[in-house]
């Protein structure tokens, strides 16, 4: 069977970043020598075209911060040029009404500014930058623009309490969307995860919440509730399915089936610097490895439920952090022989310092 | 719904590599047969009435009245089309 064709392209386009939030899900070792340089714009723009031919209608850019990026109207045209729907994802301490304005000349779509709390010191506290003004300032300026509106705020157990805030804020804003993702472990959560790990009242309050407020505004905010998958029993299809609907290109060209895929040692990576998205998407290694279902173990393969195609046997990063075998069963699930490791990692966390995100080197340790 | 068009933000495209026309919204795609995309295609800020009237001509004089106000009431639901003279 072919593969399917991908739907989406995240555009990495920097590590860099005015924020420093706990959870990011970025890699890391982001400080590494191997994300030192950037892809050049010319292969980003070659890379749009080849993504909307192998079927690529969405493209996220993302980072890091991609408003870093000198040359960010070239690529948000580039974008255009290709046929693609385009989204700038940002902490929008960047966005400024004059850059907002040249965004839109050159065609960019939609845009999704996060926030981290809303309240203004708490915003500040966990992004580890004083942005909350210029977060609210840019959201304005999108709207004024014209740019639908998506308000992204992660959500941990030291913001999740202030649900109610965060809805009233996003009608305020005259936000379309409302993306409340709660902390799933990748990148630097799971560094931080004592310090943001909620409790079960918590994520309970939180979806009442949602609930009221999707029945008292309907369709004109979508709301998206995305619980975290330890408090499931059965796997999530982590990104529909392993090479099944999304490229990620990190920022120096490495091609990814998902955004936590380097954690997983065995695989090797292609660069779109000496691949075309074609060949990477249908041949290379990274991305057949998981894809479909031959690669499945028990008790994936005997499914009891038939979930085969469904969930796709969950993550396979979190397979391999919690089980030590990419190959295993997400552990989420309750037929998984190492689901106790989630259910035990569902206590609420004991600290609330957080370890912020940060390009610098690991130190090397002393030589002896 | 007087005159209908697409909200902010949604584009309506032609998918060459699936072969079928689309909705772009927001990290998102609506697949749409033939009939709703010539319907999307005519919301540019004209009345149903003549919208129905420019389709009923294209389909030979058919009588689409009804469908088109089917769809549109479905996309004005999901918040993909508005009434421009609202």
């Amino acid at each position: 069977m072919p593969p399917p064709k991908p739907y989406t392209l995240v555009a990495e386009l920097s590590y860099r970043c005015p924020l420093r939030c706990p959870y990011c899900s970025n890699p890391v070792d982001i400080g590494a020598d191997r994300y030192r340089t950037e892809l050049e714009g010319e292969h980003w723009m070659r890379v749009f075209h080849e993504a909307r031919a192998l079927g690529v209608l969405q493209l996220a850019l993302t980072g890091g911060e991609p408003m870093l990026r000198p040359d960010l109207d070239e690529l948000v045209g580039a974008g255009r040029d290709a046929g693609l729907y385009s989204t700038l994802v940002t902490g929008a301490t960047l966005f400024t009404r004059e850059r907002a304005e040249r965004l839109k000349e050159a065609g960019l779509d939609h845009v999704q500014v996060s926030i981290q709390s809303p309240d203004p010191a708490e915003n500040d506290r966990i992004a580890g930058n004083r942005s909350f003004e210029k977060k609210i300032e840019a959201a304005r300026a999108a709207r004024e623009l014209g740019f639908p509106l998506t308000i992204n705020c992660v959500l941990h157990r030291q913001n999740l309490d202030r649900i109610e805030e965060i809805l009233r804020l996003t009608e305020e804003l005259d936000a379309q969307r409302l993306e409340l993702a709660n902390t799933q472990y990748y990148g630097w959560a799971v560094v931080n995860q004592q310090a943001l790990s909620p409790t079960r009242e918590q994520l309970e309050r939180g979806e009442e919440a949602v609930k009221r407020f999707r029945e008292r505004v309907g369709p004109r905010i979508t709301v998206l509730w995305v619980l975290p998958d330890y408090h499931e029993d059965l796997p999530k299809p982590c990104m529909g399915g392993w090479a099944r609907t999304t490229v990620v290109i990190a920022p120096n060209g490495d091609a990814l089936p998902c955004q936590a895929a380097t954690t997983i040692p065995e695989l090797e990576f292609p660069n779109v610097r000496d691949r075309p998205l074609d060949w990477i998407w249908h041949e290379a290694d990274a991305f057949t490895r998981f894809r479909g279902t031959d690669w499945m173990q028990e008790p994936c393969r005997s499914c009891p439920l038939g979930r085969q195609e469904e969930d796709w046997g969950g993550c396979r990063c979190q397979a391999l952090r919690l089980t030590g075998d990419a190959r295993a069963t997400d552990p989420v699930c309750r037929f998984s022989p190492h689901h106790d490791v989630v259910v035990s990692a569902r206590e609420p966390g004991k600290t609330d310092e957080f370890v912020y995100r940060t390009l610098r080197r690991p130190r090397r340790p002393a030589r002896v | 719904m007087m005159c209908p068009r697409l909200v902010d933000g949604v584009r309506l495209q032609y998918d060459d590599v699936r072969g079928e026309h689309v909705l772009l919204i927001p990290e998102g795609a609506v697949r749409l047969n033939e009939t709703a995309a010539h319907v999307l295609e005519l919301c540019d800020g004209r009345s149903v009435d003549e919208i129905t009237a420019a389709l009923s001509e294209r389909y030979q004089g058919t009588n689409v009245t009804d469908d088109v106000r089917e769809l549109l009431d479905a996309m004005g639901q999901r918040g993909l089309v508005i009434d421009a003279a609202a």
